[in-house]
């Protein structure tokens, strides 16, 4: 089982791990001078062929039909139906999925902290299970949100799939066995950053949209998720065996 | 639109191009279309590479077909590599994979209904229990590893609800064998039918196998591993079904008229104009290719067409929700297992059987379908909404 601090070993990925690849990779660029590149040119076809095609398909989906605003006060109804309610909903739907994608994320990482165990400074079990608690009624203060509006919280947002397809590399890293706890915090830490950054747009945008309530709960939430940030960074920084 | 097989002459060969910016441009919204869009894109690609599959082995071994073989499989690969691409890059492979059951379960249901063949009929029901029961565990698993509703992708169309227990369902390949139709007196629809189920089917395996390491969780690993385990068994299953006694021109003809009754059946549901095109454009395409290979047919054999195919397609497959028929087969043979050609009731299976030997070999390590999903319960906005995550229930140690 990998430890918490990667090891020397036989890497072969590089061009001078041992005597044989470095004449091997001379090998390689000596072919690159005898035959020339076919066509000529540099990267700027990639280019060009990435803004045509942009500009003739079609996005990648919509908002589900506006909300029906039933459950708020007139007029803060009336200021969100001033404020574009489909990006607020767009959002809203966005950090749902990131908060409850997040329960299953500290779930994972409780199964790192059983396979690979503790280590000092690093999180203790019950400090993964109180983030994970805070992830979990994040979530579900945003699927309330979004009924008080009258919006569907079971709706796959277009920032909501977006931001899924973002963080599935993320995630990969922490489900794969071979990542160490130590790795795993380091994927968790993009996670984290990702989420302040969204919290405090969230908490805006509540704001613009007039719906005082909602700011108070979000920057609630945000107090909490910095909270994490902090944590992780700390317990990375343990595991480097940097002073933090 | 009506098609008459034996007179259309579609598209002509040479007249069917691609270019590589034609070929990868269009993708469907994996948010705003049909799921049924997503359903007829899946079984279409699989329906393609089925083309390409037989023409390579027929190739092999028949050395005066090869030329022709060649230049029709071109034409299908390209074919394949448009339907294929249209898969949008935000769909993730467990996302696509959910796709895949739901064409497993709603075609087969399709199928089923309308096959006149009472035992065959009963084969496609029995298969498609078990593909029901993929659909559950593969929910489960996305729902637990990721935190996603997997009815993002079904759209209340199909019942999220266990089968066949996938952990059931390993047989040993003398059980997996089914008997085979006639080709001199079954109906031409009984033998498309067939066809089109093998394709999705063996589509439907080769794609597990290529997506299966690309996932990172130990246990959806494992559960990739085990469903293509028991989609190879249904290919075994769905290519015993069909008469090995025909011609291999005959074969040939029956897989191009299958893709026209494919082509059809998604041009006369589909909704999304774009994507329709394509289906109407590649209709046209088979129809050339049927044309084609029955003019070999005649050269070659001196046989009319007329002996392998009628005039009159048989009614397309209804892309619609079939819930009420899946849920009364759930209740009537959800039961069953098979020995040898036929279905018995898992009570009546012995001990010391092969299957019974096979599935207690593969699960001896445990069964990932069953840890995925133990106690699951498909619920809208996932378990979440309906219970708090476990760790959050256990008290700590003391």
């Amino acid at each position: 089982m990998a430890t918490i601090r990667p090891e020397i070993g036989p890497n072969r990925t590089g061009i001078a791990s041992d005597a044989t690849s470095k004449k091997l990779s001379e090998e390689m660029v000596e072919a690159t001078q005898e035959f020339p590149p076919n066509p000529d040119g540099d990267e700027r076809y990639i280019a060009e062929v990435r803004a045509e095609i942009a500009r003739e398909v079609d996005g990648v989906g919509s908002v589900p039909p506006p909300p029906t605003l039933k459950g708020i006060a007139k007029a803060a109804a009336q200021k969100l139906r001033a404020e574009s309610p489909a990006l607020f909903i767009d959002k809203l739907g966005e950090r749902l999925v990131f908060e409850r994608s997040g329960v299953r994320v500290y779930e994972a990482l409780l199964s790192k902290l059983d396979a690979y165990g503790e280590f000092d400074g690093g999180p203790e079990r019950a400090d993964l299970v109180h983030i994970l608690s805070e992830e979990y009624e994040h979530y579900r203060a945003l699927e309330e949100a979004l009924e008080d509006l009258g919006a569907d919280p079971t709706a796959l947002t277009p920032s909501a799939n977006l931001t899924a397809t973002m963080a599935s590399g993320i995630v990969a890293v922490i489900l794969d066995a071979r990542t160490t706890l130590a790795q795993s915090l380091e994927a968790l830490l993009l996670l984290e950053l990702a989420d302040n950054d969204c919290w405090e747009s969230l908490v805006e945008l509540a704001r613009g949209a007039g719906q005082d309530r909602l700011v108070e709960t979000f920057e609630r939430a945000l107090q909490a998720e910095r909270d994490h940030l902090l944590n992780v960074r700390e317990w990375i920084a343990a595991a480097q065996g940097r002073a933090n | 639109m009506a098609i008459d097989l034996l007179r259309d002459r579609g598209t002509p060969l040479e007249k069917q191009r691609f270019t590589w910016k034609d070929l990868t441009q269009l993708m469907y919204s994996k948010l705003d279309d049909d799921a049924f869009t997503r359903v007829r894109v899946i079984l279409m690609n699989g329906i393609e590479a089925e083309a390409l599959r037989f023409g390579h082995a027929c190739a092999r071994m028949n050395r005066d077909l090869q030329l022709h073989l060649a230049k029709v499989r071109r034409v299908e690969q390209h074919q394949q590599t448009l339907v294929n691409w249209m898969n949008p890059a935000d769909q993730s492979p467990l996302e696509t994979t959910i796709g895949f059951e739901q064409v497993a379960i709603e075609v087969t249901a399709a199928v089923a209904q309308k096959e006149p063949d009472p035992y065959l009929a009963q084969v496609y029901r029995f298969g498609l229990l078990e593909d029901f029961d993929h659909l559950y565990r593969y929910s489960a698993l996305m729902d637990r590893l990721e935190g996603k509703d997997p009815n993002a992708l079904v759209q209340s169309y199909t019942d999220i609800v266990p089968g066949r227990p996938t952990s059931l369902e390993h047989r040993a390949p003398e059980d997996d064998l089914r008997t085979p139709y006639d080709r001199k007196q079954a109906e031409l629809v009984t033998k498309l039918h067939a066809l089109t189920i093998m394709a999705g089917e063996h589509m439907t395996h080769d794609y597990y196998m290529v997506v299966g390491p690309t996932i990172a969780d130990p246990i959806g690993r494992q559960l990739y591993a085990e469903i293509a385990s028991i989609e190879e068994q249904h290919v075994t299953q769905y290519e015993s079904i069909i008469d090995t006694e025909e011609t291999w021109l005959e074969k040939w003809l029956l897989h191009e008229a299958t893709e026209v009754y494919n082509y059809y059946s998604c041009v006369e549901s589909e909704k999304n104009p774009r994507v329709r095109a394509v289906w109407e454009r590649f209709l046209e395409y088979e129809l050339g290719h049927v044309r084609y290979v029955a003019d070999l047919l005649e050269n070659i054999e001196r046989r009319d067409a007329a002996e392998v195919l009628s005039s009159k397609l048989p009614a397309p497959i209804d892309y619609v929700s079939h819930r009420e028929f899946v849920r009364e087969t759930l209740r009537n043979e959800v039961h069953l297992t098979a020995r040898g050609p036929d279905f018995i009731p898992f009570d009546e299976e012995t001990a010391d059987s092969p299957s019974a030997a096979q599935r207690k070999q593969l699960n001896a390590d445990g069964s990932p379908s069953d840890l995925v999903a133990a106690g699951y319960v498909y619920t809208p906005g996932t378990e979440l909404a309906r219970k708090r995550p476990r760790a959050t229930e256990i008290q700590p140690e003391a």
